[in-house]
């Protein structure tokens, strides 16, 4: 038969020909990305941190639980030195360590968040765009709800329902994944209310496609450069509420170290630290590090929008 | 547009009825009780109590009832009209929230006035110099502002100017000891808002810069604003009257917001200069598990929230005759 013998070739020169399109598209995105300077560091820098936070306890010189009394004597942090270039806290502890360590905490955080909150934010926006009627009431009733509260309070009010001592990277992560989900679902819900009367669509729908394979293969490819811009501008959202919760004592409790929880401090107050000692170091190093973090992401957030929005004119 | 508002307003009953199922159902979920919170500050205090005593607290508390039962009588309570008790200090919640309303209303009005006026000339300017030096620069700044967590921030401000240079006060809203004279009193409260005024106003300036910049990008283009060039009117009329006029109104959309941030920045910003007011009461009383309180607090700044989105729909309606609500 010869139909049988075409279709597989057909398939094929098919296949290749939407692969280097796509390979294209990708070569256009980098060549756009690539010229975005603050991006392009951040990218590297971002990547740094990432393998710092998997190896810390190959990279931290020292131990971050460690307490060193002979170093901090009488309760006094010690200055930055060449063994402690960020100094150390009043325990003793060596800050460039707990800094390395809390990195962990703050990239998990950003990560997982923004993860729950786009997964559930995609489905639920694609439900609500899709069927409609009551799903749709349902879905947008509950995040108008979500929406009503202050996100912090809501943060802060759902971390003290777990015990101190079990708060975790993962329940700060999935409670931010709760009251995070929804301008995600609204902007899924609006791409799809338009998207779903297009040409395509229809298409798919006339030659019999099933609902879940209309929004996975139609409706969801279209979408997907919104979501991966409302993700990257998550993640640092994430990282600096997390520090907020953990600054204020409702996210990850000591001795973990958090970029957050250092500037607090670890049962006494970095502020009177700085005030009774002059230990600037203690409340500078661990804020520098959730700022030039949360930058580099929002620099690689912005660049990312301009190379995927093919309305920006970059020439 | 009458039928409009009643209906949105109408519609905000079953939201915080949503909300406060929500709140309290989280509240419930917490370990401990705010009998627990009271029999371990008075162990610390060295006053011991007895297992009866927290029996008789627990039922005068009503937290031996099912949990919904609690909450249905809550609801009762607060839709005639009453607040409750703090059980942290007795007081009624109204009493406790008007003591402390004040103070933060005043700091947020401080800063988001101050914020307006200088994220919008600023957003302005930035746009009208596209691609400027200043551009940039100011570009550069609203980037690394709303990437500085704000406690940090506030807490750098301290250490320069509370402790390094001694100009400002570090804590509270009054000195301890100031001479008994309205311009010494005066001078001692103005110096205590400078630091927590600046700390919410520059990590809400950059957002509302960036917005600004955007939304006056967007209307030079417009063909009204090459009109008005081409008969010849002055450029400071181009952009002061025909431009600007334009730009503030997706400026309008951000109102509902603008709670969303006074909220969250009155929470840490309180926290760290010890502000009495509904931000470190918020704080204390989750950690006390003063129910009735922070119940009160979430469906106030809750009220507050869709309040400012409901005023930006309708102030957008009425400059933007485009706009229209049926």
């Amino acid at each position: 038969m010869n139909a049988s013998a075409d279709t597989p070739l057909l398939g094929a020169s098919q296949s290749a020909l939407v692969e280097e399109r796509a390979r294209g598209q990708l070569q256009i995105f980098w060549r756009r990305f690539r010229r975005h300077k603050l991006a392009m560091a951040s990218a590297v820098y971002l990547v740094i941190l990432i393998l710092v936070a998997i190896f810390a306890p190959v990279i931290a010189p020292h131990d971050p639980y460690k307490n060193d009394l002979q170093l901090a004597r009488f309760g006094r942090p010690a200055a930055p030195s060449l063994e402690h270039p960020f100094g150390s806290d009043q325990l003793g502890r060596d800050q460039l360590s707990r800094i390395i360590y809390g990195a962990r905490v703050s990239l998990m955080v950003g990560f997982v968040a923004t993860g729950l909150a786009i997964v559930a934010g995609t489905l639920l926006g694609a439900l609500a765009g899709y069927a409609g009627k009551w799903t749709d009431m349902v879905i947008m009733r509950m995040a108008d709800v979500l929406l009503a509260f202050p996100p912090l309070l809501f943060s802060m009010a759902a971390l003290a329902a777990f015990d101190t001592s079990k708060r975790g990277v993962i329940h700060i992560a999935a409670v931010l994944g709760v009251i995070g989900w929804m301008n995600v679902a609204r902007l899924v819900r609006g791409e799809f209310l338009i998207l779903r009367t297009r040409e395509y669509t229809e298409a798919a729908r006339a030659v019999g496609a099933s609902g879940g394979s209309i929004i996975m293969r139609e409706l969801l490819p279209n979408a997907v450069g919104p979501i991966i811009v409302a993700a990257t501008l998550g993640i640092p959202a994430a990282i600096l509420t997390e520090s907020a919760l953990s600054f204020l004592g409702f996210g990850i409790q000591p001795p973990e170290p958090s970029w957050g929880n250092m500037i607090s401090g670890s049962g006494s107050n970095t502020f009177a630290m700085m005030r009774d000692f002059n230990a600037w170091w203690m409340g500078l190093f661990p804020g520098l590090a959730i700022a030039t973090t949360v930058l580099a992401f929002n620099f690689f957030g912005d660049g990312l929008r301009d190379a995927l929005d093919p309305r920006t004119v970059l020439d | 547009m009458t039928a409009y508002i009643i209906r949105r307003l109408l519609w905000m009953v079953p939201l915080l009825f949503g909300v406060s199922v929500i709140s309290f159902a989280l509240l419930k979920a917490a370990p401990g009780d705010p009998v627990s919170a009271i029999l371990a500050s008075a162990a610390r205090e060295g006053g011991g109590m007895t297992a009866e005593d927290r029996q008789r607290l627990r039922e005068q508390y009503g937290l031996n009832d099912p949990a919904y039962i609690q909450y249905f009588r809550w609801l009762g309570e607060v839709s005639s009209g009453n607040l409750g008790e703090s059980t942290r200090s007795n007081a009624p919640v109204f009493d406790v929230i008007k003591q402390r309303l004040p103070n933060t209303v005043k700091l947020s009005l401080i800063s988001l006035v101050l914020t307006l006026a200088i994220a919008l000339p600023l957003g302005i300017l930035s746009a009208v110099k596209q691609y400027s030096r200043l551009d940039y620069g100011l570009t550069l700044i609203s980037f690394a502002g709303i990437s500085v967590p704000q406690f940090w921030l506030a807490l750098m401000l301290l250490y320069v100017f509370a402790l390094q240079l001694g100009w400002l006060p570090s804590f509270g809203m009054r000195s301890a000891y100031v001479e008994d004279d309205f311009m010494s009193r005066t001078i001692d409260s103005i110096k205590h808002y400078i630091l927590p005024v600046t700390s919410i106003t520059i990590v809400g300036l950059t957002g509302y810069m960036r917005y600004q910049r955007a939304a006056m990008l967007d209307v030079i283009k417009q063909d009204y604003v090459r009109t008005a060039r081409a008969k010849g009117l002055s450029e400071r009329t181009v952009i002061f009257k025909h431009a600007w006029r334009n730009a503030l109104i997706p400026i309008i959309t951000l109102l509902g917001y603008v709670f969303v941030i006074l909220v969250e920045g009155s929470i840490i910003v309180e926290s760290i200069f010890s502000w009495p007011g509904m931000g470190l009461l918020a704080v204390d009383s989750l950690q006390q598990r003063d129910y009735p309180v922070v119940m009160a607090i979430v469906l106030l700044s809750s009220v507050l929230i869709l309040m400012g989105t409901l005023l930006s729909d309708i102030l957008y309606a009425l400059v933007d005759p485009r706009v229209r609500y049926d």
